[in-house]
């Protein structure tokens, strides 16, 4: 241990020399190689995208990503923080943006300012939409970059509501409808039976899907600082209520717990009609889909909300100076309007920035699939994702007493009453900080 | 036995000896050093805490959920492999035509990386389409959500263990089986034993040693092998299928609570430990070696 100290001193200490030494053009040049940790959790075929996205800028400026697929979400997270403690990390990855207090209770990253901004720097900041600055701007310093981000959204089989005499064009707004028009389309003496609706609730995914609930609810589940939570409101009762009258009144979702990849499948087949997902999959469903379908936002409490979700690129403490420059100079590169559009178009991922909304490889793309362009518009109701100190400790406790109350195994008010007690207890230490 | 002895003795198992002190005491000393401190959580607290970390543990419901649930594991899946092994030995140890391709296919399963299983089962367990909801629909019952409920996750989680390693022991009942003398059934037929009586009084306390060895090896197993949970559930839904390992893992790698995944795994190690003396104390003893 006292040797990995030395040696990142040194590095340390070299860097800063360098940057006494030379412009910031030069220093970032200095940086030959770059390790950077990536996550897979969406179905489009991102490692090949980032591969050749490494390749293409290695051929423009000569340095060299080196990219690695490193898992789910909590993988990447997992395995580069235990990199970066055995001294040999990467020096940036994209994880989920709602790890932010986490990562920084784990004294891993450095925010965006730090690295040092110019104006143009700043402009571009500025440039990425709102919503997506939840979990990524706090207290006046930007902790991430905006980069694989989605909302939750419903994905609708248009010819399953015209068969069942509902009216393709206009998606249910609020949870009555909403629940009613699953029932429609729900057949259970078929078999297999074909369902209403399905929502993901299993571990890492439920905890969103809840969150997109709430939004619709117009409610957050927890404060800004990811001290609190806020489980056992009644708002969040009511959201869960709900989501548990789907199978329990309405017998329009199967009971139980549904998993997050049997969705994708269920709709493709037709034997599910509706299904909460990321935006993420857009691109997949558009390829695949036999039938006309739609992208709708999660009807709500009385208006339609959702959640945002997705994945940042982080940079890390222990990268020297120059290392932190030439990161942020590929996070720079990849979200320049043209990229950023392509990157969107081939993943489903939403733009991060209006620039890139208006480039013209969009614009042509959104011209022959209008429902690439929908997410947009879902973005000014938006809340943020869950996200606190210990958030996978937390989030999974949620979606375990999620999964109790659509089980039957406790009322949703028992179930959120007792995850916001061990909440409680896990957060308590990080209030008085 | 005179001094010189004892030290070429000792020299010759001084390299394993340091090896195990290296990586196996070392490093459990380490742990149980561990279980007693606590990490400063936002720059507050910290220091030796004594059985702090213990207490919170057994406070924690997902730890007691997933102690119990281990427990429930290990009863069944160490019988139900063991009997399972047996019989399919048994099964392929006589003269039948194909006899080579049965032992193939039973032995397969073992062969596969456990990550391989659990992607297979998943698609086993998927509801409507999946291979066991395609065979239960055909007698009217189509649609059970296996992983997606907490009555069936965690023996979801048994039948993979289960199909996963009975193959593996199968293969040592059947060179136990191979080891008995041919004689001894000559004998017993002689005297005009019934094949279930030279079973139960010849062939089973025969294969003692073995059935020993495979019920400490699937003891193992069930505490310490949990790549289908990490693969399928990730411990849910509600706890259903978290174990006990599965619980350190998420402690240690996913929620950085160091100490506490300490904790666990001194309570991990005392219960392994356990059930490895109970097993050698109570079947050691009545174990058969020629």
């Amino acid at each position: 241990m006292p040797a990995i100290r030395r040696r990142s001193l040194l590095a340390g200490t070299a860097g800063a020399a360098g940057l006494l030494a030379a412009p910031a053009i030069l220093r970032a040049q200095e940086v030959k190689e770059l390790s950077f940790f990536y996550p897979v959790t969406v179905s489009a075929p991102m490692a090949s995208i980032i591969e050749e996205y490494c390749a293409q800028y290695a051929k423009e400026t000569g340095v060299t990503v080196r990219a690695t697929y490193a898992g789910t979400y909590v993988d990447t997270l997992s395995k580069a923080v235990t990199a970066i403690r055995g001294g040999n990390g990467p020096q940036f990855s994209v994880m989920l943006t709602a790890a932010i207090h986490t990562l920084q209770a784990l004294d891993v990253i450095v925010p965006l300012e730090d690295i040092g901004l110019d104006k143009a720097g700043e402009d571009w900041v500025a440039s990425f939409w709102p919503a997506f600055m939840f979990n990524t701007r706090i207290a006046g310093k930007t902790w991430s970059v905006p980069f694989q981000r989605s909302t939750m959204v419903l994905f609708y089989n248009k010819a399953a509501f015209t068969k069942a005499g509902l009216d393709p064009d206009h998606y249910p707004a609020d949870w009555k409808s909403q629940a009613l028009a699953a029932q429609k389309l729900t057949d259970r003496g078929a078999s297999p039976a074909t369902w209403g609706i399905q929502f993901p609730a299993d571990i890492t995914n439920g905890h969103w899907t809840f969150g997109a609930l709430c939004g619709g609810n117009g409610f957050d589940l927890m404060n800004a600082e990811g001290t609190k939570t806020y489980f056992d409101d009644p708002k969040a009762i009511e959201a869960l209520e709900y989501w548990v009258s789907l199978s329990k009144t309405y017998h329009a979702t199967p009971p139980g717990v549904s998993y997050w990849s049997t969705l994708v499948p269920n709709f493709l087949r037709g034997s599910t009609s509706i299904i909460c997902s990321s935006s993420g999959n857009l691109a997949t469903i558009t390829k695949s889909a036999t039938f006309p379908f739609d992208v709708a936002l999660p009807a709500g409490n009385p208006n339609p909300g959702t959640v945002v979700g997705g994945g940042n690129i982080y940079i890390f403490k222990h990268a020297s100076p120059a290392q932190r420059q030439a990161a942020l100079r590929f996070a720079q590169w990849l979200t320049t309007p043209e990229r950023a559009a392509d990157w969107s178009i081939r993943t489903g991922y939403v733009c991060v920035t209006e620039p890139a909304f208006s480039a013209p490889n969009m614009q042509a793309y959104i011209a022959k699939h209008p429902v690439a362009g929908r997410p947009k518009s879902f973005l000014p109701v938006a809340h943020g994702e869950l996200s606190t100190y210990q958030d996978a400790r937390i989030s999974t406790l949620l979606e375990n007493h999620i999964a109790a109350a659509l089980s039957g195994s406790a009322t949703p008010e028992a179930a959120l009453k007792a995850a916001q007690t061990e909440a409680d207890a896990i957060l308590r230490p990080y209030q008085h900080a | 036995m005179d001094g010189e002895t004892h030290l070429g003795g000792w020299l010759l198992v001084l390299p394993a000896a340091l090896f195990i002190f290296a990586f196996t005491n070392v490093p459990l000393l380490a742990t149980l050093a561990s279980s007693l401190y606590a990490a400063p959580i936002a720059g507050h607290g910290g220091g030796f805490v004594g059985l702090a970390n213990f207490r919170a543990l057994f406070a924690d419901p997902s730890f007691r959920t997933s102690l119990v649930n281990n427990l429930v594991y290990a009863a069944v899946t160490v019988p139900a492999s063991v009997v399972l092994a047996l019989a399919m030995a048994l099964g392929v140890n006589r003269a039948i035509p194909g006899r080579a391709t049965l032992r193939l296919f039973f032995f397969l399963p073992t062969m596969l990386p456990m990550i391989a299983v659990g992607a297979i089962w998943l698609f086993f367990f998927t509801p409507q389409y999946g291979l066991l909801d395609r065979v239960t629909g055909l007698i009217g019952r189509g649609d059970i959500n296996w992983l997606g409920n907490p009555a069936t996750a965690l023996p979801a989680m048994m039948m993979v263990a289960v199909w996963k390693q009975a193959g593996f022991f199968m293969i040592f009942y059947l060179a136990a089986l191979q080891n008995i003398p041919p004689v001894l059934h000559e004998a017993a037929s002689l005297e005009g034993a019934s094949r279930r009586y030279f079973f139960r009084r010849v062939t089973l306390p025969l294969l003692g040693p073995t059935t020993l060895f495979v019920m400490v090896t699937a003891t193992i197993n069930a505490f310490c092998v949990v790549d289908h949970v990490v693969e399928m559930t990730e411990g849910g839904p509600d706890n259903a299928s978290s174990l006990l390992l599965y619980y350190v893992y998420t402690a240690g790698f996913r929620d950085w609570q160091l100490n506490g995944a300490a904790a666990a795994t001194i309570v991990l190690v005392v219960i392994l430990s356990g059930l490895a003396a109970l097993l050698f104390a109570v079947f050691g003893r009545r174990v058969h070696y020629r």
